[in-house]
């Protein structure tokens, strides 16, 4: 545990360093996507004869589907670049193994670490959800924790495959072919119900789309314990098998 | 062998038929070799000699395929935490952090140690001073140049205040002003009793660093011994180097015979391997060759390099 929080140290010491770069970001992005999907596109919604989705504003359902989406695409990019650059680039991860520190604790150590980043990212959404009216603070709270882990889903198994990489040509593909279509697709802006039958099973399987459900459940006040706890199995199965795969794919590469 | 207790006598290093295999390539072939406490031991070779893989082999980050090998007494296989606890690496890359300040780069490294921030942030000091840095303290890392970017290296190596330090290629791409600082800040360490293992493929790095060493080529040892015992044993006392006409060179037909006891004959020169160079010149003259250029010099682990594999270290 203490090599763990030593590797989770060297994060928040860089952190410290460049919080600023991307203070910007992480409040501008929920703010615009709320304004333009949540209060532009929604005052259409609200006001067709449906009168807004599952009984409640459309920014009210959007929002958690946005905070969930948000945590994947950070979780994504905290697992592609930062994680290549300390294992080919800046060697970062070479120099903590030539310690007492090892593959495995460099594992756990980026582990907490994407989930204080995690933690960092959501907060901010909640605040400025809550600022929107979007949601209020104990519902805004309890979303937290369900924004962590469904990131947490994606670093993992990310984190594992990148450093089986040499290089960073995969990671466009990624972010085109998984992270962009998950995040039209998986019931953020319209129910998973919608789309063609054969394609739900698929969403029903990814990690966001069961984000999504939990964090609305909760957002709306609907959260049935079934339904939430097969949301949590399946992400709870996503961290498992991405931190597994992270202890076979770190040491093989650090270690040979 | 086989005792956990670190007794002065014992070797800090002991390797016995140590061999790494990457698939079916053999990248180190059943070497032996010990590293005594305050010892100053090197790996001359050229690239590709097996140096490297076996510093980080010695460095618990490279499981041994195959032999034994003892670092500070214990198994890297089953102790490496402990082991790298107690030694300062300088690998052949700097493996600096650039989003870091050079102080703090040397703080973390103290983390990773367990080291109590005070505790870090009072040898940092101490470490910055030792190696000449103190005024960049402050400043990114990024900008420094080459020799003091080495420098800071060899200082967070020095964190942990290690029994041994493992120096990967310490000098390679720094010009001849910051390879000479360098050296002596490693002097100074090796006065101060640290022992260090370096790999390198300068002979004039390994005569001025090494107590002893060992001559590497194609994943094995091809010799061992101090610098001067290997040039006494594999070379000449001196070497009369000879440029000649290119006619020249082609017709010698036997009229440097019998002038040396050993003559090598490089792409663009002749090496004559004699007690005398000086004599050796004359009488290349008196037998009417008429050199471009001629220089007698002492013999360098170059020479025994070249004896021992036919080839030259930096080519």
């Amino acid at each position: 545990m203490k090599h763990s929080v030593r590797v989770l140290e060297h994060q928040l010491l860089v952190y410290r360093r460049t919080w600023r770069g991307g203070l910007f970001t992480t409040f501008l992005a929920p703010v615009l996507f709320l304004l333009a999907m949540g209060l532009g596109l929604g005052t259409f919604v609200d006001q067709s004869a449906a009168g807004g989705m599952d009984g409640v504003s459309y920014l009210v359902f959007l929002a958690p589907g946005l905070l969930a989406s948000q945590a994947m695409q950070t979780a994504a990019g905290e697992a592609m670049y930062p994680i290549m650059s300390a294992i080919t680039w800046n060697r970062t991860f070479q120099s903590m193994i030539s310690t007492p520190i090892s593959a495995f604790h460099v594992v756990t150590g980026m582990s907490l670490w994407m989930i204080v980043r995690l933690a960092i990212v959501s907060t901010a959404f909640v605040i400025v959800m809550v600022i929107f009216r979007a949601t209020d603070i104990p519902r805004g709270i309890a979303m937290i924790p369900v924004a962590i882990l469904t990131g947490l889903a994606f670093a993992l198994p990310i984190m594992s495959f990148t450093v089986t990489r040499k290089g960073d040509a995969s990671f466009p593909a990624i972010n085109r072919f998984i992270i962009t279509p998950l995040f039209i697709f998986s019931g953020v802006f319209f129910p998973v119900s919608e789309l063609p039958t054969f394609l739900q099973p698929i969403a029903y399987a990814t990690p966001l789309w069961n984000g999504v459900s939990l964090a609305r459940g909760i957002a709306i006040g609907t959260i049935d314990a079934p339904l939430a706890a097969a949301n949590l199995a399946v992400i709870l199965t996503w961290c498992a098998a991405g931190l597994f795969a992270a202890f076979r794919t770190f040491p093989r590469r650090l270690v040979q | 062998m086989g005792q956990v207790s670190i007794t002065p006598p014992e070797p800090l290093v002991l390797a016995r038929g140590l061999t790494k295999r990457f698939g079916a390539s053999t990248a180190v072939d059943a070497i032996d070799f010990e590293v005594a406490p305050g010892e100053s031991f090197g790996f001359l070779g050229p690239n590709g000699a097996g140096k490297t893989t076996t510093m980080r082999m010695i460095g618990c980050v490279s499981p041994v395929t195959d032999g034994t090998l003892r670092v500070l007494g214990l198994d890297p296989a089953t102790d490496g935490p402990r082991i790298r606890n107690r030694l300062g690496v300088v690998p052949q890359q700097d493996a600096l952090d650039m989003e870091l300040t050079v102080e703090e780069n040397l703080i973390i490294y103290g983390r990773y140690f367990d080291l109590s921030y005070k505790e870090a942030r009072t040898r940092a000091r101490e470490l910055l001073d030792f190696v000449q840095l103190t005024e960049r303290a402050r400043d990114q890392v990024e900008p420094l140049s080459g020799g003091m970017k080495r420098r800071l290296v060899i200082a967070r190596g020095l964190i942990n205040q290690p029994d041994l330090m493992l120096l990967d290629e310490p000098t390679t791409g720094l010009d001849p002003q910051a390879r000479h600082l360098l050296w002596d800040r490693l002097y100074r360490l090796k006065q101060q009793g640290v022992s260090l293992i370096l790999t390198t493929h300068y002979m004039d790095e390994a005569e001025q660093l090494c107590d002893r060493l060992v001559v590497m080529d194609h994943a094995k040892i091809v010799a061992e011994g101090s610098p001067r015992s290997l040039i006494e044993q594999y070379a000449t006392r001196e070497v009369l180097e000879l440029r000649l006409r290119q006619e020249d060179m082609a017709n010698l037909d036997g009229r440097l015979d019998g002038l040396a006891e050993r003559i090598e004959t490089l792409p663009d020169r002749l090496l004559l391997y004699t007690t005398d160079g000086d004599a050796a010149a004359i009488a290349v003259h008196e037998r009417g060759l008429r050199p471009e250029q001629v220089l007698v010099r002492r013999s360098t682990l170059e020479d025994v390099f070249l004896r021992l594999t036919g080839r030259t270290l930096v080519e």
